[in-house]
């Protein structure tokens, strides 16, 4: 008991702020399939790009270069989220939008063109190997309620929940009240019906590609701050298991991507400190393949039904 | 996008500008920007040369578009010959006869690339049964690729089964796995399926890699023997006392070659055999209702057919032919490990299905010789060799999404 309650803090930590960053990704997946009904497979290493342009940033601005630590900060994500955005963007308008319309598959199979495509640009633009990312947010809080009890809260974990929740929040406001959140939620209900009433659809399935990239951003320089190092083969693994979060909560729903992202998180977390940490990744996989066998509209998900 | 397309040289040359504006901020921190590791710390080194070549590239393919599509309008293009089937079995006669001849006038290196290809052929068409003829998107191929390479590996390893014997096994093995995997799955539809295939497949490559005391760890299992040429070794001398090596019984002296030349008929006659049963297998009722349910699940279920049990027919037969290549592959190399059956063989593998045209078995010979031959002919691009591979996909769907070689269907015309 005394060794297990400031273990399963700790955990619960860990797992809230590696979850934040999955629903961060996942929204990205979770609305563009929504819309146009595919899994944009190449996500996953626009997170990683977004991860690369905040670094070149921060070093461009300069690690000593004497400003206040959160504007260097607010800086990097701003650079990072905007031309991320635009990575999306140019991703949609090259790889995707000619194939509108087609066979289900041959935009998938597009996906993966990019995606193979996004990760070798990077690898001869910044090279295979690790960068390491200066450890810009430093210390912890340090809990302890005597007994045994400690539970370590890094700032830098402590930055990702926070920007998610904040983020989070505005996003559900933004689609639930703005014109363009509304024009999206019409689109994803019905696209040729929105675009009989006047919605200009391309624009909207543009800037749900756009929406997402920068929400990965966000995550990716997180994730680049918190854990130290980065290189061009994350983008792999954290899509796969972004994707499986928005599965999870149910494709096609914000709240489930959120949901899902934050419950990947944990298991993920809890997996790997009581089981050998190398089945973390399979917990992941494992977990995907239950949720589509039992589940496959998801927690939050509507049933998809087929109609001739 | 013509319609969208701007009309008049003034608002082209806006359009065409802005592209390359957007294009020279994308390229900046991936190729303009190089971090650099400086001691402890990382600095930037700015390179403008290829920011300013990728936007001028942009600038001038933006500014011609329109110049290029009426001049392509224009110029009929060659419309790519339909090929008709008895055309189409001499192309296959033709390639089998250039196949036979090769390891007696090409190169210990080309017969050897040659073998590899031949695996990729294997692989290629026992993918296209699930691909092209069912229309499943398998993205977790290479993990039958790797149960069939471990199985001959382990069952070498740990009872001394010779290459004969584990290669039905292993096409068995992958079978097995594929009708175990596919049963829960193949009621998913299209996109999901192919993603619950991508998490098996790499569950398969991490538990390879983890279960360390069974299966080598990352390591994997060395020291896989060749196969034998039915039961006689193929060797510089006999493994066990008194034995006869293949160079003795037929008085010739021993030559690295011939286990080269071996190997590769062997290849050869695997992707005949899986030629030869998956063009049978399309003919045959099952192949027809593959490509029925392909085509219109809704309309199949009330015929009659259970989707399920011709899904998994296709998965399982597919799996199996992974299987026979995966004991292939094992025997060639001599070791395997989780390194050769990572999710980009299995994009490799669907490329080969996607560019030759899903279902059509000749493309997909061809596109498998392709892709394996070109990478080696153009090693000073190794680096690239990746980012073009993902390049071709993307612009092989927009261009032409039903391969280089479309696949006509089995049909009869009546004799006028």
């Amino acid at each position: 008991m005394n060794e297990f309650l400031p273990q399963f803090t700790q955990q619960l930590v860990n797992g809230l702020s590696l979850g934040a960053i999955y629903a961060l990704i996942a929204i990205g997946y979770t609305m563009v399939y929504g819309i146009i009904g595919m899994i944009n497979f190449a996500h996953g290493e626009i997170y990683m790009i977004g991860a690369y342009i905040g670094l070149v940033t921060l070093t461009a601005i300069g690690v000593q270069s004497g400003l206040p630590l959160p504007l260097v900060l607010a800086g990097a994500v701003i650079v990072a989220v905007l031309v991320t955005g635009l990575y999306g963007y140019a991703v949609e308008r090259v790889a995707y939008r000619p194939l509108r319309g087609g066979p289900r598959l041959v935009p998938l199979i597009s996906a993966i063109g990019m995606s193979i495509f996004l990760q070798n640009y990077v690898q001869i633009g910044q090279g295979a190997r690790d960068v390491s990312v200066p450890l810009m947010v430093s210390g912890a809080f340090e809990f302890s309620m005597g007994g045994g009890f400690n539970v370590t809260v890094p700032y830098s974990r402590l930055l990702i929940v926070g920007t998610t929740l904040v983020l989070m929040i505005a996003l559900t406001m933004f689609i639930g009240y703005s014109r363009i959140g509304r024009a999206c939620r019409a689109c994803a209900q019905d696209m040729r019906m929105a675009n009989l009433l006047g919605i200009d659809t391309n624009k909207v399935i543009s800037f749900t590609f756009i929406l997402g990239a920068m929400l990965a951003a966000v995550g990716g320089v997180l994730i680049a701050l918190t854990v130290g190092k980065l290189n061009p083969f994350i983008g792999f693994i954290a899509g796969i298991k972004a994707f499986t979060a928005a599965v999870l909560g149910g494709i096609g729903s914000i709240p489930g991507a959120m949901l899902g992202g934050v419950l990947l998180g944990l298991a993920e977390t809890f997996a790997a400190g009581y089981l050998p940490s190398e089945y973390k990744d399979v917990v992941a996989f494992a977990l995907l393949v239950l949720i589509l066998l039992f589940r496959p509209t998801g927690l939050l998900g509507k049933p998809d039904v087929e109609k001739v | 996008m013509a319609s969208a397309y701007p009309q008049g040289f003034a608002a082209q040359l806006k359009y065409a500008s802005i592209a390359a504006v957007l294009t020279a901020i994308l390229v900046t921190p991936i190729f303009g920007l190089h971090l650099l590791r400086v001691g402890y710390r990382i600095e930037l080194q700015a390179d403008w040369t290829p920011v300013l070549l990728a936007a001028l590239a942009v600038f001038v393919f933006q500014m011609l578009r329109p110049a290029m599509a009426r001049q392509l309008k224009a110029v009929p293009w060659p419309a790519m010959p339909q090929i008709q089937p008895d055309q189409q079995r001499k192309a296959t006669l033709a390639l089998l006869v250039v196949a036979l001849v090769w390891p007696f006038i090409g190169s210990r290196g080309a017969v050897d690339i040659a073998t590899l290809a031949l695996i990729y052929v294997v692989l290629g068409l026992g993918l296209n049964i699930v691909v092209g003829f069912a229309g499943l998107l398998d993205l977790g191929y290479v993990g039958f690729y790797a149960v069939g390479g471990y199985t001959y590996a382990l069952l070498n390893s740990y009872f001394g089964l010779s290459f004969w014997v584990c290669l039905p096994i292993a096409g068995g093995m992958a079978a097995l796995f594929g009708f175990l995997l596919g049963f829960p799955v193949l009621r998913l539809r299209g996109d999901y399926l192919a993603i619950v295939t991508l998490g098996f497949g790499e569950i398969i490559r991490l538990l390879l890699n983890n279960m360390t005391t069974i299966t080598g760890g990352p390591d994997g299992v060395s020291g896989i023997p060749k196969p034998s040429v039915f039961g006689i070794e193929m060797a510089r001398s006999a493994s066990t006392e008194g034995g006869t090596t293949f160079h003795e019984m037929l008085g010739m002296d021993y030559d690295g070659m011939h286990m080269v030349i071996f190997l590769y008929l062997l290849a050869l006659l695997l992707a005949g055999i899986t030629l030869f049963v998956s063009n049978r297998l399309v003919r045959m009722p099952i192949g027809r209702a593959w490509e029925a349910l392909r085509d219109d699940e809704i309309a199949c279920r009330s015929l009659g057919l259970s989707p399920t049990k011709v899904k998994l027919s296709a998965f399982t037969l597919g799996a199996m032919f992974a299987g026979f290549a995966g004991s292939f592959f094992a025997a060639r190399q001599g070791l395997v490990n989780p390194e050769s059956f990572t999710f980009i063989e299995s994009a490799l593998i669907l490329a080969i299905v996607v560019l030759g045209g899903m279902g059509s078995q000749l493309g997909v010979i061809l596109a498998a010789i392709l892709l394996t031959v070109l990478p080696e002919l153009a090693r000073g691009f190794a680096e690239y060799r990746m980012l073009i591979f993902g390049l071709v996909m993307v612009l092989m769907m927009i261009w032409r999404p039903q391969g280089l070689l479309p696949a006509t269907r089995p049909h009869l015309e009546l004799p006028r």
